[in-house]
């Protein structure tokens, strides 16, 4: 065994009780049941035949599982009065142009703010972006509607995009992480005639890229589970989870085609993460707030 | 003449990061139009009687005297806001805070599997809606058809409209998604300490893993766990989903009818603006002030 290792293995033991441990490896036990029971319920539920989902008393882990409320859901999304495809081009749309969008223009500003300290006007907006992380986006609905009047915005793909765009937490996080490159790339690349606009795409953007997959985690999932009700009243400019929401409020009558909407809107965000979870513990290692 | 120097060398190092301030733009100009400014305007607004349908005028401190002493539904939304937010707050923040720790000493392929088990409530959607299932008043609500089964309660209860369980009801739920953003952080901050520290600590004299963790890692991973203070205690003041899904808007005798609800009900439904954004405002204050009572906090840990 390499001396690095056996140093490794010292530590791990190092101040730690049986007792300590056999108490923490309980509460993991149980809280990670509390987390994981009604995943797997969820997904249980939506495998259920009709005979099973009103069965006394009720059993979490479904015994004949059927693809029956998958189908049952296609058949109610085929006589919605808008084409379902609207709702599922409209969520895809809006997640994929505002995450690409939010990710390119929070670079572009991250930059600058991270290496260039001395540029005057950078403490003050860094600091702004710092504060802006305690404002709510409920908060804001009231007097941004106001906005999106006065620009004829309302009902449109821009009062969800325009704002998306702009999410300062993906920019803090982005800046964060920039500052550990080293300046001397920067310099580098500058001597050899490079302008900041060329610095930041060809130099920057290329050595974060766990930050991006972070931001693309963090802006996706946001857009991708918006229900974008507040702006938005015509029902073909709606999304999906609206769309499925509407469609599921039946009541008991499509108590399983309800839980097929929770499993099919869970898939796609959690194999993102489960993708890139190295990158995202990596880019949340930088993500720390200094005074 | 030193003054004019100075503008001089301003504007020549404005000039000199023209292509920075160029890149900067767009993104500053949509968050000073949909972040910055509504913070903005709202507190102007909160000093109007605006509407849709009159011309708005100026009332001075009008809707912030309305709202705290003629209003009993905000005065009831406002401890209903601060009994949630105090709870979820600080225990979903400790909840991050201890499985991040936890997990972080786990085998390394054992630490992703309980990562994602942990984060995945907090960003799979909708899913907390299956709690209704559990919770469900009738005899096939999972919790009702257990607790009948251990002979623990005769009838089914309604734990989502009986006000006298529908803010615990909501804030179990609110709690099981709370693992967010603020545990990412943590799990990955976790990993920044230097094993290093942990061995010299040890020979220093730390005796077990609790004083390991006030002395070494907490001082470490400052900026982590004020970052996550940030995000938690923020998200506390303005959740209104699960409320809104569980228990219903209005809910029954507005038992879990929080700050949100109100500004959501002012501005959105009756259309009285200037109202609404005086309860924009207070939420904003609410969350600025819990904010910094927290940082301070934070600031003594391993002392």
């Amino acid at each position: 065994m390499s001396r690095p290792q056996k140093l490794q293995m010292r530590s791990k033991r190092l101040n730690r009780s049986l007792g300590g441990n056999i108490a923490i490896t309980i509460i993991l036990l149980i809280f990670g049941l509390y987390s994981l029971l009604p995943m797997v319920m969820a997904v249980n539920q939506s495998l259920k035949p009709l005979s099973e989902l009103f069965i006394y008393p009720p059993k979490v882990f479904v015994r004949k599982p059927t693809f029956d409320n998958f189908r049952s859901l296609y058949e109610l999304i085929s006589t919605s009065m808008v084409p379902f495809s609207r709702y599922l081009f409209n969520t895809v749309f809006v997640s994929v142009v505002g995450t690409v969008v939010h990710i390119l223009m929070a670079s572009m500003c991250a930059f600058p703010l991270a290496k260039y300290t001395k540029m005057p006007g950078n403490k003050f907006i860094s600091a702004v972006i710092v504060y802006s992380l305690m404002i709510n986006p409920t908060v804001a609905d009231i007097a941004n509607y106001q906005t999106m009047a006065r620009f004829n915005l309302t009902d449109t793909y821009w009062s969800i995009l325009l704002p998306a765009f702009a999410s300062s937490f993906g920019l803090y996080l982005l800046k964060q992480f920039i500052v550990q490159i080293p300046d001397s790339l920067i310099e580098a690349a500058k001597i050899d005639g490079c302008g900041d606009i060329r610095i930041n795409f060809s130099i920057i953007m290329p050595n974060v890229r766990p930050a991006w997959l972070t931001l693309a985690l963090f802006s996706f999932q946001n857009l991708w589970n918006g229900t974008n009700s507040t702006y938005i009243y015509s029902e073909q400019m709606k999304s999906l989870p609206y769309a499925l929401s509407q469609l599921t409020s039946g009541g008991i009558s499509r108590a399983g085609a309800s839980a097929a909407v929770v499993v099919i809107m869970m898939i796609i965000p959690v194999v993102f993460f489960l993708l890139t979870q190295s990158k995202i513990l990596e880019t949340m290692a930088t993500s720390g707030l200094k005074d | 003449m030193r003054y004019k120097s100075r503008v001089n060398a301003l504007i020549r190092q404005i000039i000199y990061y023209r292509q920075a301030y160029l890149l900067m733009l767009p993104f500053l100009v949509l968050f000073s139009v949909f972040i910055i400014w509504p913070v903005i305007l709202s507190l102007v607004m909160s000093f109007t009687n605006y509407n849709l349908f009159q011309k708005p005028e100026f009332v001075g401190f009008y809707n912030y005297f309305k709202l705290f002493f003629k209003d009993d539904i905000f005065l009831l939304a406002f401890q209903n806001t601060l009994k949630f937010a105090l709870i979820t707050g600080p225990i979903g923040y400790l909840m991050c805070f201890f499985f991040a720790w936890v997990i972080n000493e786990l085998h390394p392929k054992v630490r992703s599997v309980m990562t994602l088990i942990f984060y995945a409530p907090s960003i799979a959607g909708n899913v907390f809606v299956i709690w209704l299932v559990i919770f469900d008043g009738d005899m096939y609500g999972y919790l009702n058809s257990l607790l009948t089964s251990f002979g623990i309660i005769d009838g089914p209860i309604q734990w989502l409209s009986d006000p006298k369980y529908m803010m615990s009801t909501v804030i179990i739920v609110q709690l099981w998604i709370s693992l967010g953003t603020s545990f990412l952080t943590l799990r990955a901050g976790f990993n920044t300490v230097d094993t290093q520290y942990y061995e010299a600590a040890a020979i220093d004299g730390i005796r077990n893993r609790w004083q390991e963790l006030w002395y070494v890692t907490l001082p470490m991973m400052q900026p982590h766990l004020a970052l996550s203070a940030v995000l938690s205690v923020t998200a506390a003041f303005a959740s209104d989903r699960v409320a809104t899904v569980m228990t219903g808007f209005p809910s029954t005798n507005y038992a879990t009818h929080m700050l949100i609800h109100h500004l959501q009900d002012y501005g959105l439904i009756r259309h009285e603006r200037g109202y609404a954004a005086a309860i924009a405002t207070v939420i904003f204050l609410l969350t600025v002030f819990f904010n910094y009572l927290f940082q301070r906090f934070l600031r003594r840990t391993g002392r």
